[in-house]
């Protein structure tokens, strides 16, 4: 099966392991032309303006904590801030919720796939990286479902394999992402992505 | 967990729920009231759309229970100890030269917020000449919150948030525990006065010097934020504060121009 509408909304979502990848990931994007890019790692509710300061010592791309009513624009980078769920709307603006954690992580990665896929539908190409949480797994076959596209970590070369396992064990995710090629992902969403 | 239902059949139920009992979501933000409503879909078992149209127009009982939880009411004691920081250090002394404070919690839910200003208020000695008028949409979190019990098991991260906040007593010292709950000193309750009211649909009832409300407009679309903030610039006195959540802000509203915002906090004060 071919998938070839075009990415409208990348969305990344990671917890233990997860950091490094992401950082090469966001050095290697295309810096131009490349559709807005969400992230969503698990980590403390503490005031973290530092983890966003170094994404964006990494990327070329326009790097903002997601904020409420935030309209998604191209080359840019949103991170879901600490405590916060992050949501996609239909009208491709992002919405804050503080409700119940979900998987016991807030932001939840279940919450923005899930929603993402709502909104992009096949437009969306969402990818779980390593992680010990069953975190993001519901969500990213809610993507597959949806006809969205769908990427999980090689479990072989995560640092915790539990997460993208997660994800296999309940359907065939479109690609299985060899990541000791540091730029392997972003090759990825490149090729993808690219007009 | 998949979605049952559709947009379509959302705006029917928002739809219904507002002709026949004045609760309007239809500015609620979207998403999130999807997801919400498609949860409890799915945890009360409900059979089929039509059975849920059903039983939210003929029972009362439920449609109290559908309206608390598509509506958020996750809150914390203390949350942001800087933002309290803050009303310790800068606001709440400013107001103590005042007769009279007067505070609104609007959209209060069970009422962690009202419990900390009144520690805060108990600490700066200002209390016995304040007034906290707490409010919400669903009657039954405010029953809650009027008990002034919560669990136990939060003490801990709450009392690391007191402390964090600039506050140096025990704080086990508020409260004692009642089985799995912490019961909060009674003494904290004697100025608080707890009613139902719609941020939507009601409007001003009397005039404030500091407006308490976290997180609870991220959940409405930009017409109703700018409904909202009109309500609250009506609602508070030249000088007075407003105070939102971490990741609100007034700034782009129609009243902006009003406000001055206090250094980084979300903590904005109304000019002469």
């Amino acid at each position: 099966m071919e998938k070839t509408a075009l990415i409208g909304l990348v969305v990344i979502g990671g917890s233990a392991g997860s950091l490094d990848i992401i950082l090469n990931t966001v050095s290697f994007l295309r810096s131009k032309n490349c559709p807005p890019v969400i992230i969503v790692i698990h980590r403390k509710n503490s005031d973290d303006s530092s983890l966003a300061d170094l994404l964006a010592g990494r990327t070329q791309l326009k790097l903002k904590e997601a904020g409420e009513k935030d309209r998604l624009k191209p080359d840019s980078v949103y991170l879901a801030p600490a405590d916060y769920h992050l949501l996609v709307e239909k009208d491709h603006t992002l919405s804050l919720d503080f409700s119940e954690k979900v998987n016991y992580s807030r932001p939840s990665i279940d919450v923005t796939f899930q929603t993402a896929a709502e909104a992009f539908g096949e437009k969306c190409f969402c990818i779980l990286l390593s992680g010990a949480s069953a975190d993001g797994a519901e969500g990213l076959q809610l993507v597959n479902k949806m006809k969205g596209i769908t990427a999980v970590q090689d479990p072989s070369n995560a640092e915790v394999a539990f997460m993208p396992q997660q994800a296999i064990d309940r359907f065939q995710p479109d690609y299985i992402v060899d990541t000791t090629d540091p730029k392997a992902l972003a090759n990825l969403i490149n090729s993808l992505t690219a007009k | 967990m998949e979605y049952k239902i559709s947009d379509e059949d959302i705006e029917v139920i928002l739809n219904d729920i507002f002709e026949q009992h004045g609760y309007d979501f239809t500015d609620y933000s979207k998403a999130s009231i999807k997801r919400r409503i498609n949860w409890v879909y799915a945890v009360d078992k409900i059979p089929s759309f039509a059975e849920l149209r059903y039983k939210l127009k003929h029972d009362t009982g439920y449609l109290k229970r559908f309206v608390e939880e598509i509506t958020v009411n996750v809150t914390e004691m203390f949350r942001d100890p800087s933002f309290y920081q803050v009303l310790r250090k800068d606001v709440l002394p400013t107001l103590g030269t005042y007769p009279l404070i007067r505070i609104w919690h609007a959209g209060c839910s069970t009422g962690e917020e009202v419990y900390s200003m009144a520690i805060l208020l108990k600490e700066l000695n200002l209390y016995h000449k304040s007034l906290l008028y707490a409010t919400d949409i669903n009657p039954s979190v405010l029953e809650r919150a009027r008990k002034g019990l919560f669990p136990l098991a939060q003490m801990k991260q709450y009392s690391e948030n007191y402390i964090l906040s600039g506050g140096n007593r025990e704080f086990s010292h508020y409260y004692s525990a009642n089985y799995s709950m912490a019961k909060f000193d009674e003494t904290l309750k004697e100025k608080m006065i707890f009613s139902t009211h719609n941020l939507v649909s009601d409007g001003s009832f009397n005039e404030f010097q500091l407006i308490m409300c976290r997180n609870v407009l991220i959940y409405f679309d930009t017409d109703l934020q700018a409904r909202v903030f009109s309500l609250f610039d009506g609602s508070l006195e030249k000088l007075g504060y407003l105070a939102l959540g971490s990741k609100e802000t007034l700034n782009f509203s129609t009243i902006a121009s009003k406000y001055k915002q206090l250094n980084k906090q979300k903590i904005w004060r109304k000019l002469l």
